[in-house]
């Protein structure tokens, strides 16, 4: 089952897809377009991976420091950073690199405390894209990646749907693509991620109790390129979502 | 505001006065047969980096070597996650082959007021109030890309007794820690690089604060150590006073 919430008609209503679109749980069926898509879920802690593709870590190879045999680079993010399908980031006017991150993200749905790896996928609730922009010119080197490049306001889209992770047949064979104005930017497959999903919850859930709700942004391959205001961003994977995202400036914001 | 002192400054199961002064917090906090003190905030926690004028001090010069290469500009952040929240008086599990812990001892603003850039003019007007937080580490070198081994673990972030309202505290100052009942730690909370409405005013720039969200205004240079075994007191002067006893892995 693939599930959303909305905003639809004066309230927020749970969501399940339907042919035409969705369908909410009073009964009411509604075009894809004719609601407010919000995060799927309200997340617990939001757990981010930096550096999860081979590929992507040479892309940025001036900037590792370690080794792909290193334990996984893991940084937080808070909910407040989030944004649903459909909606609008902004680009701060004073930004020369910005970029997305096409994401396979990954709900836990039960505590897991220290929990093997051969277990770790019936932890899973489910699975859903996100696309966890950066800003690559506020970039300090405290706490990498710092929350002013990577945990600002409406930087952080996830949905449209959380799928069940029974109807994920393998995690671990999805293709991801990004397309900027239709033309695709980023393409890569969830196989070559160096630390599969099993291998993050036996690592984290080693110090950290993971709960319910709590979800992991397992990292994006190769091929982030700078978005300017106006832009739609797709970020897709195979068989979980199709996600999109436009690119706005300050002025929405009074900024200007 | 209201709503949010309750809610906030609720101990588990046990209603109390809205607005109630910081030494009506210390006379339950210190009630051995008193309540139950869950963390007093269920949003998010965020520490500061190098915030303390102190702290920058200690790392000196090194902000301008490899890996930092200049000194920060913003505020840098980080973020401690809800399973390392614990309350007054909750046990913190020491892990198994690491003999001390670092006791992060700072103040914490408690947002009352959804806070999306604020005026510096007008930042304590989204404070909440106040409270103590311990913000627990495995002793580590770098600040580069720490590990949230290090910082994350289940109870790495002691939060209480409760939160003061803010009309109810004068400008909290000092600091201690002390660890079995001996100080081992003094320092001064008005010595920040990015007073507190001045933080309040760069966070919100990029990052809205909702109201519950804490951000602690960071700790000081000399944080001092403990080992499993031992119990480690917080006590800022009209905010609180944190007591966390330390244990030995199961």
């Amino acid at each position: 089952m693939k599930r959303a919430r909305v905003a639809y008609g004066g309230a927020i209503h749970d969501a399940v897809e339907q042919a035409r679109g969705l369908q909410l749980e009073d009964g009411r069926v509604l075009a894809e377009d004719a609601v407010v898509w919000l995060p799927p879920l309200e997340p617990g802690t939001i757990i981010a991976l930096g550096l999860n593709y081979a590929d992507h870590r040479k892309e940025l190879a001036q900037e590792v420091t370690v080794g792909a045999k290193d334990e996984p680079l893991v940084f937080l993010k808070s909910p407040g950073a989030l944004i649903g399908h459909r909606g609008q980031t902004r680009r701060p006017a004073d930004a020369t690199f910005m970029h997305y991150e096409c994401e396979l993200a990954v709900v836990i749905g039960r505590s897991a405390k220290k929990v093997r790896r051969a277990q770790a996928l019936q932890y899973v609730a489910g699975y859903t894209v996100a696309n966890d922009y950066a800003i690559r010119d506020y970039l300090e080197n405290y706490y990498r990646p710092n929350l002013r490049v990577k945990n600002r306001d409406t930087c952080t889209v996830l949905g449209p749907w959380l799928v069940d992770a029974a109807d994920v047949a393998d995690p671990h064979q999805l293709v991801l693509r990004t397309s900027v104005n239709g033309k695709v930017t980023q393409q890569g497959n969830t196989r070559d991620l160096i630390s599969g999903i099993p291998d993050l919850i036996e690592y984290l859930s080693d110090f950290m109790t993971l709960a319910a709700g709590d979800v992991i942004l397992t990292g994006t391959p190769e091929g982030v390129v700078n978005v300017n205001v106006g832009d739609e961003v797709v970020t897709e994977i195979e068989g979980v979502g199709r996600l999109v995202n436009t690119i706005v400036g300050d002025e929405p914001f009074g900024r200007a | 505001m209201l709503t949010v002192y309750q809610a906030l400054a609720q101990p588990h199961g046990w209603p109390v006065a809205v607005d109630a002064p910081a030494a009506f917090w210390a006379a339950l906090a210190a009630d051995r047969a008193g309540p139950r003190f869950l963390p007093p905030t269920r949003g998010t926690v965020y520490g500061t980096l190098l915030n303390h004028a102190d702290a920058l001090a200690a790392i000196g010069d090194q902000v301008n070597a490899a890996p930092y290469k200049a000194p920060p500009r913003a505020p840098v952040l980080y973020i401690k996650p809800r399973n390392t929240l614990a309350g007054h008086r909750e046990p913190v599990v020491v892990p198994e082959g690491v003999a001390e812990v670092e006791i992060g001892a700072t103040l914490g603003v408690v947002i009352g007021t959804t806070a999306c850039r604020v005026a510096e003019a007008e930042a304590l007007s989204f404070v909440a109030g106040y409270t103590v937080v311990n913000d627990i580490s495995v002793p580590h070198a770098s600040y580069y890309r720490p590990s949230l081994r290090f910082k994350c673990r289940d109870g790495f972030c002691p939060i209480g007794p409760a939160v003061v309202a803010r009309k109810m505290v004068s400008d909290p100052i000092s600091l201690t820690v002390a660890v079995d009942g001996k100080t081992v730690h003094r320092s001064r909370i008005d010595r920040l690089v990015r007073p507190v409405a001045q933080l309040l005013a760069d966070v919100t720039e990029f990052m809205t604060l909702r109201p519950g969200d804490v951000l602690m205004v960071g700790v000081a240079a000399g944080a001092p150590r403990a080992r499993a075994g031992q119990r480690v007191t917080i006590t800022i002067n009209g905010v609180g006073v944190l007591e966390t006893p330390l244990v030995a892995e199961a």
